[in-house]
């Protein structure tokens, strides 16, 4: 690097008379990542500044940019007025089944679909890479008569209006399984030909050998599964009706159906739905980041 | 599992096969049933919620089912040429594909240009990949609350912004005119960090003395980005027009938290109707018809994103 810091070579026959460059005392970049910046920030901030604000304030044309004191209350009368402890600890169980059910079952079938010669082997994963391209919308409905089917006949655990219903279909992911099944290949075979030999069964030789290995790739399955699973709409709207079982962005949006006009309440209301979720992001931030950024990369 | 450890394959071949308890053994202990026995599970699910469901909406979208119960039968393509016909599904066409285009550059530039801006060692760098990052962590439906009050046509912030400058107060999502291009506005911010994650791993990849040779013979700044840096970027860009392509033509949430598809259906968009067909009208055959038909869509759109993109696409060997 240093040896380029040359002064800018001089193309022959087209002197350029030295410029006198104005130079800023920091990086001109600064000047537009700032405003970008508080563009991105923005809507959150105002909505903190909203959220403790009395209805009053909020509701002032022209805005009223500073709140005279902060209302904290705003918060506990959301707390009173919908179930946000019950709805968190809905999202949180939901999530954290799918990510444990996904890293299980996807390890599973990844490394048998990576490893192992079985009848059928081609012909399923196919079937599952098929499954992978298809938009969530079109198996909806059957998924929904599914789901309600199992619920009445056989696992009443996982029938619509319960939260197995929002675990159940998402236990395993063709991408999970896709996923592991092309980083489990990536591994190098010895370890596990030696282990083997040493007499360890196959399920030994995953957990004991593969996993450790491939603790990277399972760190980016758990944290997309984990994302996609907090930020689920579509599906708890179909299959939750019952305010007991709803996820926190399905509990949220009921709440803003209810309290579409007390302003302040909604947004207090909005702050404890996403900061609990903004702070596991910024204290895993390293492996969210480092998933999307891996979605990315393999993909081009 | 002790059971499962394999002998050579040869030795294997080489026992005889008689007697049913070396049969057992030999079903026991061989791949396949390992194999299944490590699959079963996780591919129980996939086909039974995803496999099976894909063509069970392709049998109803040639019935005439409703969820409430009623005998379904087969009526032919009728759904399909109701489709065609219906009014609305051509003005959530519209609406779907004037998001997409919309969106998908839109989000695609705020991402490229603050990566690159970002790309640097500079101080607060931190504070600009944070602001940027957190986006990713909020769900469509707490950002929709957000810009549902910022926008509010009433009390609004960016509706005061507006005036200071000597704009008039907008209606927003309340105008059929306007309601859609707010819907891009939210979800452009809403991927905003997503882009940026992106774009910032693939300029990881771009070599630093490439960019120095180019400065070295006299390429000022904004000619080394497009002719180097801009080519090295396009798997990335490939990729990205694809991925928020496909989750634009399946725009929902916002839609359902802020306007409902309204104001006059002005933010109709596929999904939006498809959802209304399936679980508020009940029609489960017009419903599938919709959904294949939108996923009809999303397919010739990708191929002919990948079949343009390559062509534009430089992939280093």
């Amino acid at each position: 690097m240093t040896a380029i810091q040359a002064p800018r070579p001089v193309r022959a026959g087209a002197p350029v008379p030295p410029r006198r460059r104005w130079r800023l005392p920091f990086s001109p970049w600064h000047l537009v990542l700032i405003p970008a910046t508080i563009v991105l920030i923005f809507p959150f901030l105002w909505l903190l500044v909203t959220s403790v604000e009395t209805i009053g304030e909020a509701l002032h044309f022209p805005p009223i940019l500073t709140p005279h004191v902060f209302k904290f209350g705003n918060y506990a009368a959301a707390l009173r007025a919908g179930p946000f402890g019950r709805w968190f600890a809905n999202s949180v169980i939901v999530a954290v089944a799918t990510v444990a059910c996904n890293l299980v079952l996807c390890s599973l079938a990844g490394y048998a679909f990576a490893r192992f010669r079985f009848l059928g082997r081609t012909v399923l994963f196919g079937v599952i890479m098929a499954t992978l391209m298809v938009p969530f919308q079109v198996t909806m409905i059957p998924q929904f008569i599914i789901t309600k089917w199992l619920g009445i006949h056989v696992l009443a655990g996982v029938g619509i209006n319960h939260i197995g219903a929002l675990i159940l279909p998402n236990a395993a992911t063709a991408f999970g399984i896709f996923f592991l099944r092309q980083f489990f290949r990536t591994l190098p075979l010895e370890y596990e030909e030696s282990a083997r030999v040493d007499g360890a069964s196959r399920l030994t030789v995953l957990v004991r050998i593969v996993l450790p290995l491939a603790t990277p790739a399972l760190a980016t399955l758990a944290a997309l599964t984990f994302l996609d699973s907090w930020n689920n709409f579509l599906w708890p709207l179909i299959a939750v009706t019952s305010t007991s079982q709803m996820t926190l962005p399905l509990g949220l949006s009921t709440f803003q159906g209810a309290h579409m006009t007390e302003t302040t309440l909604l947004m207090a209301a909005n702050v404890m739905s996403l900061a609990p979720m903004l702070v596991i992001f910024f204290l895993a931030q390293r492996y969210f980041i480092r998933s999307v950024a891996a979605t990315g990369l393999a993909g081009t | 599992m002790t059971a499962t450890i394999l002998p050579p394959r040869d030795q294997r071949r080489a026992r005889p096969g008689s007697g049913a308890r070396a049969a057992h053994h030999r079903v026991l202990s061989s791949e396949h049933f390992t194999g299944w026995a490590f699959v079963t599970p996780g591919v129980a699910i996939i086909i039974l919620f995803g496999a099976v469901p894909i063509v069970w909406s392709a049998l109803l979208s040639f019935q005439n089912r409703s969820s409430l119960g009623g005998a379904s039968k087969f009526v032919g393509v009728a759904n399909y040429s109701k489709l065609v016909h219906d009014p609305v599904v051509a003005q959530a066409i519209q609406h779907t594909l004037i998001y997409t285009v919309l969106f998908v550059p839109g989000a695609m530039v705020a991402g490229l240009f603050l990566a690159v801006a970002m790309n640097r060692k500079i101080r607060l760098l931190w504070l600009y990949r944070t602001a940027a990052y957190a986006t990713m962590a909020i769900s469509t439906i707490s950002e929709a609350i957000v810009f549902i009050w910022l926008f509010d046509p009433s009390y609004g912030i960016v509706n005061y912004l507006l005036n200071s400058v000597g704009i008039p107060s907008q209606q927003w999502l309340n105008s059929p005119s306007e309601a859609l291009y707010v819907i891009v506005i939210m979800t452009i911010w809403g991927w905003t960090g997503f882009a940026v994650v992106v774009y910032l791993a693939a300029l990881q990849g771009v070599p630093q003395p490439l960019l120095e040779a180019a400065a070295l013979d006299g390429a000022g700044p904004w000619k080394t980005f497009r002719k180097i840096t801009l080519p090295l970027l396009s798997p990335a860009s490939l990729f990205l027009a694809v991925w928020l392509t496909i989750n634009a033509l399946q725009l929902f949430d916002e839609v359902w938290l802020s306007t409902q598809g309204g104001p006059l259906n002005a933010t109709t968009v596929l999904v939006y109707y498809l959802y209304e067909q399936a679980f508020q009208n009940f029609t489960f055959g017009y419903a599938s018809a919709i959904a294949y038909f939108l996923f009809l869509i999303i397919a010739v759109v990708t191929v002919i994103q990948f079949r343009v993109g390559r062509r534009y696409t430089h992939y280093r060997s």
